[in-house]
């Protein structure tokens, strides 16, 4: 069998067991309103602060910028959190790892694998918020204003840089012990509040734009907003056209890709080097 | 012997605070981050500085509810799964005993992290606060927690017949309870009627009481006055415990004839 069949073949299984993990607990419609109600109150919330002290509600001109940024950060949330957490589940919930590790399996394409079945219910959870946002809110988002192109574009390599981040803290959560549960939550975190999600990164203090500036995030959610509503929340990305954008999301792609994979070879090296593959910490 | 299992069962809380001391770094950071982000939002439009006294009261808060879901409510569950719960059913002592151990430990450890954020918050975002009456602020501190431990004591009988979707239910509970309690803003803009039903969260009136007595400049976004809101504390203090102790003994009861108490991995 060749390299690439394993790839696929682990990849595809990894998907469906994610799937199945991820939904089989409960009935379809339990299923579905516990993906919504999570990104939908987040919403809400944001919704409700703009309303209480804003400039015009809902209607003050920043607002749709915020809530495509909050409802697009699902994304980001579940797959670093999930492909990262698919570590911690199988090596000592389910205590599997040291099998997937045992059978000829491609661990790397494994763990992508696993964080597809958190960007199928992301999807549903962001379409859902968008709809909300476009028929409750009116933030102005329209089927035919959207510049498709660049909407594509910017998805497919924002789906790279996330996937591949969360590989690189799977491999980080191999050889972690007791803080491997933080580590997807604490890095959405940060990049909750230095990617201008939801609110432009202009208001964040001098050197924390500066971070912000290094974070592949921060140019998609502005490629995002640029396809969605026409132009972006931030004067300091205005100045980037929409193909340096789209340039320095790919670079970004392919800079993760080699440090995740390089991380997560080194990683699971010492992992199996420590004898940390089958770490039971009883979490 | 009841009073030994509470303080046998507080005792591995408020000492698991000690042993792995780098995990109150993240528990005092991942709120902070959520925090800060919020507090953007309200500078970014330019809102009146008390509000980020009421993200930071709020974010404080969100400890609390952390700790009541995956620590409350969800803990007989992880007994279940490291197969503790049934050592638990066979120990000849009280369950409400081990659920208030487990409720006072948690509310001290929580408290040293919610303390922590809510310092960090103030000294880093410069929030003024105009303590208008101590006693009350206390009370209302107090009958919070005590209603809303009493909350994760009636959740956590409820959650005894769950398996894998107590975990889920835990996630479910977390964001719309934010949204519900106004964690992040006045639960008055929610409307009377669903800051009414929000009430039931003993966090929704908690929140509320406290932001009146720490910020009395932003009274005009009161839901309802501080002493309807302490005595309602402290009817839902005595409606949670109670319900918890009735719950307990009967989803008890129902684990026991289905065969769930035992169970693990499902």
């Amino acid at each position: 069998m060749t390299r690439l069949t394993e790839a696929t073949r682990s990849f595809r299984t990894a998907a469906w067991l994610g799937w199945q993990i991820e939904s089989n607990w409960t009935d379809p419609f339990a299923f579905a309103i516990y993906s919504l109600a999570k990104p939908l109150a987040g919403a809400v919330i944001l919704m409700f602060m703009y309303a209480v002290v804003a400039t015009g509600g809902v209607d003050n001109p920043l607002f749709p910028h915020i809530y495509v940024g909050n409802a697009f950060y699902i994304y980001v949330g579940a797959v670093l959190t999930g492909v990262s957490w698919a570590v911690i589940d199988d090596r000592e919930h389910y205590k599997t790892l040291k099998y997937v590790y045992t059978a000829p399996t491609n661990v790397f394409t494994y763990l992508l694998g696993r964080g597809v079945a958190k960007a199928v219910i992301s999807t549903v959870a962001v379409g859902l918020t968008l709809i909300l946002g476009a028929v409750a809110l009116r933030i102005g988002v329209s089927v035919q204003a959207i510049d498709w192109t660049l909407l594509i574009a910017a998805m497919a390599l924002g789906t790279c840089v996330m996937a591949f981040a969360g590989i690189l803290l799977g491999g980080v959560s191999l050889v972690m012990a007791r803080h491997s549960f933080f580590v997807g939550e604490a890095v959405a975190g940060a990049l909750y509040l230095l990617s201008g999600v939801v609110f432009p990164v202009d208001v964040l203090p001098a050197p924390l734009q500066a971070v912000a500036r290094g974070i592949p995030f921060t140019y998609w959610l502005e490629a995002i907003r640029r396809a969605l509503l026409g132009e972006g929340a931030s004067e300091v990305l205005g100045t980037l056209s929409d193909g340096a954008i789209m340039g320095i999301l790919a670079g970004a792609a392919m800079g993760m890709g080699v440090l995740s994979y390089l991380i997560f070879r080194l990683s699971e090296h010492r992992a199996k080097e420590r004898g940390l593959i089958d770490m039971d910490t009883m979490y | 012997m009841f009073l030994r299992t509470v303080v046998g069962r507080a005792y591995p809380r408020m000492v698991g605070l000690q042993r792995e001391r780098s995990w109150l770094v993240f528990d005092v950071l991942l709120p902070l981050l959520q925090v800060s982000a919020f507090v953007f939002i309200y500078r970014a439009v330019e809102a009146p500085p008390e509000f980020t006294g009421f993200v930071v009261l709020g974010g404080a808060m969100t400890a609390y509810w952390m700790n009541v879901l995956w620590n409350m409510a969800s803990q007989l569950y992880w007994e279940k799964e490291t197969g503790n719960l049934e050592i638990f059913m066979v120990a000849p002592t009280s369950r409400m005993a081990i659920l208030l151990g487990m409720a006072l430990g948690g509310m001290v450890a929580t408290t040293v992290r919610a303390a922590a954020v809510l310092t960090l918050g103030i000294l880093l975002f410069g929030v003024e606060i105009a303590l208008t009456d101590a006693p009350a602020l206390v009370g209302v501190f107090f009958l919070t927690l005590i209603a809303l431990y009493g909350m994760g004591m009636l959740l956590s009988s409820l959650y005894l017949l769950f398996g894998r979707e107590a975990w889920h239910m835990s996630n479910l509970l977390q964001e719309p309870v934010y949204l519900l309690s106004g964690l992040y803003f006045p639960v008055r803009s929610l409307g009377a009627w669903a800051a009414a039903g929000a009430s039931l969260i003993p966090m929704t009136l908690g929140l509320d009481a406290m932001r009146q007595l720490l910020f009395p400049a932003m009274t005009e976004f009161a839901f309802l006055p501080v002493r309807y809101e302490l005595a309602i504390l402290a009817a839902l203090s005595v409606v949670f415990v109670a319900g918890a102790r009735r719950a307990l003994s009967y989803m008890e009861e129902v684990a026991r004839r289905q065969g769930r108490l035992t169970v693990r991995g499902q």
